[in-house]
């Protein structure tokens, strides 16, 4: 899907989550989620989920306090003339942020911001089972989420 | 113990980020945490090691460095826990920057891990790979991975498939290896696999082309068929999302057809039944079922032809554009834009739909609105759609002006099917979003009218009632006064009147008034205010009634502040005052504006300022403004009245040419080529011009005596009145020498100082690409050279990502500077340049010689060029 990078932040810009799949310095990085946030929050309910800043498309969606931001590839910007360059597709980029947070909520009952902040670590082992480099490894909710209660028990 | 290391629990370290107020008292926590954390560190500390590398996740993620947490991460790795292990390896997909050595270590805890028998420990060491993989490391791991997409778990294998990727991405000659394990995992059932499988089998299919054809022969049945299951598979409870089974499956497989379809009729042909089924059958009322619509119209449009399906195809598409939910039309304007390419027919049936979007509250579909509608602009319909978007220019908010703007100007200079058309429009643009539109659109226009010439009382008479209505669009108001100061007797006279139009009456006062009103103004910028002077002066001759009043306007300026505006009020004032007898011949209506040249130029600066870089752009600035801006007011003065048009207009020509001739010399400093001679020369001829210091009078009359009988100073005087307007806004202070010699860049002696020079080479040529090499020696050490390398490319192609390398033998040095880009414009338009710098430290008994490497990208496939150069001049 050329995911680079998810993002969590809550309704006051503060990032309660970041994962990148390409390198960014710490500038470059603050300096993102800055522009990005400013640009998201801004919009309103009506506005579309999708929003183009320098060679990302940015798709977003928000739950309550929380709003999920993930990064993919703008073809646009990269080149475009044929169909069959890898352009995103943004809608499946929203079904994918719903996936995330059903099984956030799967694992953390009803999930919000503070789950997140003082699961941090859990938060990113469930990314991590459900985006590798990228890509979508895993649509299961069941098989996303057996390591992570597997440790549960164990610990 | 530590008094540090004590530390505090990670729940009490959010818990007092959060209570902070300010970023100040963040940073005061964060700073001692950080200190607390660097000590445990250093006492080597085990304990709380576990938790210090997850407090150090939370503070990388507020955005404070962390790079001190790295090598906790490999000892955690290095632990023989899974707890240890697992933080571990998420500490190091997180906190890592990309110093080499801390990759080399952690190669070693992988490859251990890859071959642990607990599939949990290998899942982690697969993921931090796919995550972190450098090209050494995807050298050395290949094997491990390999052997993995075989594992007994499947959830190893769908990692392992991801793993895959990264490898062949960082190194595309081991794609070979993965090929045949991936026709196994396209026939699994699990949908992880399967998912990543086929992901793999894209990413392969993209980097290698033998890759391809072998998946379009072996598997494109296969892969129709797992698309064919999975339509049609019965509700799976694990995978359901909105009544279908996995959309992410479906739109993988739609994606992977679509690479296999493209360019292939039997493969093609092959899927066209099951893509009329998803194209018909997807229930479309919740998000997935759209997702895998538009992911299927994505895939008809670009496998081969096929009318029908093409026909569904943009009807689902038409659906979508009439879909009330946002996220649905962003993403159709997005598909018929490609979809243009294949079928522009059939997209021009949605043109009123796609105007609407155009009018959205949303900023996201009103950008992308526009840009389709700018594609689908053609000769038959320019007319009623630029209505349309004139009319919503003046209803638009400010932040979409600017776009739009462009958009509409560049439409209208393209499509334009007859002149009045074409100025009526750019008057309505003026009149609206003047202030957005750039200096070159107004610069055709000026140039467009001057050419008109049974349009030019016409023109002047609609600026005149335009700017009656809008006075803050100081563009308008630029071309308003430039129109008026030439042809403001057609203006008073209703000269030339058209048919259509209503005939007004307009006193030479009131036009007058006009401009006077604009260089009063204080909020107009010092051109604009220029431009007034010397539309007063003209309309001074012009309106023999008004002469007086306006000699009145311009004195006032005798005292401004603006040095630009002092000097020409002084000037001005003189003429006016002393000089009647040559004023009507020095005002005279300027000569027609050549439009090819000015076209010619505009895209030769256009391209200019697109290829160079930052810097050299700099360096050039002052020719590139001076082009621009300079054109239509070449001549304004127009001195050569009494010699025939061709001197005059050359003699602004001149002036580019002086100014082309010394770019090359401003950015490199070695070009002794003829053409400069001759500008040093004017340039003395001018010094000698001006050198006798006025006794009496002013400047100007000198000026204008000496002009009467010596014929170069002319051009002289051309070059200084034209070059003062745009000079002026930069450097208000210099005296006119001093503007004179800025614009000549480097002082013109340098190149008899700099000792011997050689002659530039053409150092490398290929089908496309032409190196030429441009020398110069530093006299202070014969044994350097400074070589200046411009890389141009014939080719219809960019090529993006270019790097030129070389290496010489050991007599010799080199040092390499950063280029000026990286991006290679197609077809000559532009060029980048580096600069090198060899010490020949056997000077004089060897010559250079040098070998070379071109590597670029061309269509996003890597090409590397070779070669030798060994034609370097001798003594270098």
């Amino acid at each position: 899907m050329g995911i680079r990078f998810v993002l969590m932040v809550n309704k006051q810009g503060q990032t309660r989550l970041a994962q990148y799949y390409e390198y960014l310095t710490l500038e470059e990085r603050r300096a993102l989620e800055g522009e990005i946030v400013r640009k998201c929050l801004a919009r309103n309910e009506q506005q579309c989920s999708f929003v183009e800043h320098r060679t990302y498309k940015i798709v977003y969606r928000r739950y309550a306090s929380l709003f999920f931001l993930v990064g993919v590839d703008n073809e646009e910007v990269s080149r475009a003339h044929t169909f069959t360059i890898m352009c995103p597709n943004e809608l499946a980029i929203l079904e994918f942020i719903h996936l995330l947070v059903e099984t956030m909520d799967r694992h953390f009952g009803n999930v919000c911001e503070l789950d997140i902040m003082f699961h941090l670590e859990k938060a990113h082992f469930m990314l991590e089972e459900m985006v590798m480099n990228g890509c979508i490894v895993e649509t299961s909710k069941a098989n996303i989420l057996a390591p992570i209660q597997l440790m549960d028990k164990a610990s | 113990m530590n008094p540090f290391s004590s530390g505090t629990r990670l729940r009490d370290m959010i818990r007092a980020i959060r209570a902070c107020k300010t970023a100040a008292e963040e940073r005061a926590v964060i700073r001692k945490e950080c200190a607390s954390i660097r000590a445990a560190i250093s006492d080597n500390d085990q304990t709380f090691r576990h938790r210090n590398l997850a407090k150090l996740m939370f503070i990388h993620m507020l955005g404070y460095p962390t790079h001190f947490g790295q090598m906790e991460c490999l000892k955690l790795i290095a632990a023989p826990g899974f707890a240890e292990k697992r933080i571990g390896y998420l500490g190091l997909m997180l906190l890592l920057d990309e110093r080499q050595e801390v990759l080399m270590l952690v190669t070693n805890s992988l490859k251990q891990d890859l071959n642990q028998n607990n599939q949990h420990i290998v899942g982690l060491a697969l993921c931090a790979l796919g995550n972190i993989c450098s090209a050494d490391m995807a050298r050395d791991l290949a094997p491990e991975v390999e052997k993995l997409l075989q594992f007994r778990d499947p959830n190893i294998r769908k990692k392992a498939a991801l793993c895959s990727i990264r490898i062949i991405k960082k190194v595309p000659d081991l794609a070979d290896n993965f090929v045949d394990p991936v026709v196994s995992l396209l026939k699994e059932k699990h949908h992880g696999v399967l998912l990543t499988g086929i992901q793999l089998c894209t990413d392969l299919c993209k980097v290698n082309e033998e890759a391809l054809e072998y998946f379009r022969k072996k598997c494109t049945e296969g892969l129709v068929r797992s698309l064919k299951d999975v339509v049609n598979s019965p509700y799976v409870p694990e995978y359901d999302i909105s009544g279908i089974a996995d959309p992410f499956l479906h739109i993988r497989l739609l994606r992977v057809l679509r690479i296999l379809g493209h360019g292939d009729a039997d493969a093609s042909d092959c899927m066209s039944d099951i893509l009329a089924q998803v194209a018909t059958k997807t229930e479309s009322h919740k998000n997935a079922g759209n997702a895998i619509l538009y992911e299927c119209v994505g895939t008809i449009m670009s496998v081969e032809d096929n009318g029908g399906l093409r026909v569904l195809a943009i009807n689902i598409l038409g659906r979508f554009l009439s879909n009330r939910d946002n996220n649905i039309r962003y993403v159709a304007l997005n598909m018929l834009m490609k979809a243009i390419a294949v079928d522009a027919q059939a997209v021009q049936r949605h043109r009123a739909t796609i105007l609407e979007c155009v009018k959205d509250l949303d900023a996201s579909i009103r950008k992308r609105a526009l840009e389709l509608v700018y594609l689908l602009v053609n000769e038959s319909n320019v007319k009623p759609l630029m209505k349309e978007l004139v009319d919503y220019l003046e209803v638009s908010d400010q932040g979409f002006k600017g776009d739009l703007t462009a958009k509409i100007c560049s439409i209208v200079e393209k499509f334009s099917p007859d002149k009045i058309w074409y100025i009526d429009q750019m008057l309505k643009v003026l009149s609206e979003a003047g202030n957005f539109v750039k200096a070159s659109v107004w610069h055709a226009l000026v140039v467009v009218i001057t050419n008109a010439s049974n349009l030019q009382g016409y023109s002047v008479r609609s600026l005149y009632r335009a700017i009656q209505i809008s006075r803050d669009q100081e563009t308008l108001i630029r071309v308003a006064v430039w129109c008026i100061g030439e042809y403001g007797d057609m203006l008073v006279n209703n000269i030339e009147m058209l048919d259509i139009e209503e005939p007004i009456t307009v006193t030479e006062s009131d036009a007058v008034d006009v401009v006077e009103i604009a260089i009063k103004n204080h909020s107009l910028n010092l051109t604009t205010r220029a431009m007034c002077l010397i539309a007063l002066l003209k309309l001074s001759s012009r309106f023999p009634s008004c002469s007086q009043r306006i000699k009145e306007i311009i004195a006032q300026y005798k005292g401004s502040l603006l040095l630009e505006l002092q000097q020409r009020s002084v000037e001005f004032n003189s003429i006016i005052g002393k000089h009647k007898n040559i004023r009507s011949a020095l005002v005279e209506r300027m000569p027609v504006l050549d439009e090819a040249t000015y076209n010619g130029r505009r895209a030769r600066s256009a391209s200019a300022a697109v290829s160079t870089s930052l810097e050299f752009a700099s360096n050039l600035s002052n020719g590139v403004i001076a082009r621009t801006d300079v054109a239509p007011l070449v001549d304004l003065l127009d001195m050569g009245a009494d010699e025939p048009v061709p001197p005059c207009s050359s003699g602004g020509n001149f002036l580019l040419d002086l100014i082309d001739v010394d770019m090359p010399s401003s950015s490199s400093q070695s070009g002794t080529t003829q053409p400069q001679k001759s500008g040093t020369d004017v340039l003395l001829d001018l010094l000698s011009a001006w050198s006798p210091p006025p006794q009496k009078g002013s400047p100007t009359t000198d000026i204008i005596l000496l002009n009467q009988d010596d014929k170069p100073s002319v051009n002289a005087l051309d070059i200084l009145s034209s070059s003062m307007v745009p000079s002026g806004e930069a450097k208000p202070t210099g005296p006119y020498m001093m503007d004179l010699l800025d614009v000549f860049g480097p002082n013109p002696a340098t190149p008899e100082e700099s000792g011997p020079t050689f002659p530039p080479i053409v150092a490398y040529e290929s089908s496309a690409l032409t190196i030429i090499f441009n020398f110069s020696k530093r006299p202070e050490n014969p044994q350097m050279t400074d070589i200046e390398a411009m890389f141009t490319n014939k080719s219809s192609d960019v090529y993006t990502d270019f790097v030129f390398q070389a290496a010489v033998p050991k007599f010799l040095q080199l040092h390499l500077e950063p280029a000026s880009s990286n991006t290679l414009p197609a077809s000559g338009y532009g060029s980048i340049t580096q600069k090198l710098h060899v010490t020949n430290r056997q000077h004089g008994k060897k010559s250079l010689v040098m070998r070379i490497r071109l590597s670029y990208k061309l269509n996003n496939k890597a090409v590397l060029e070779e070669g030798q150069i060994s034609n370097f001049p001798r003594d270098l």
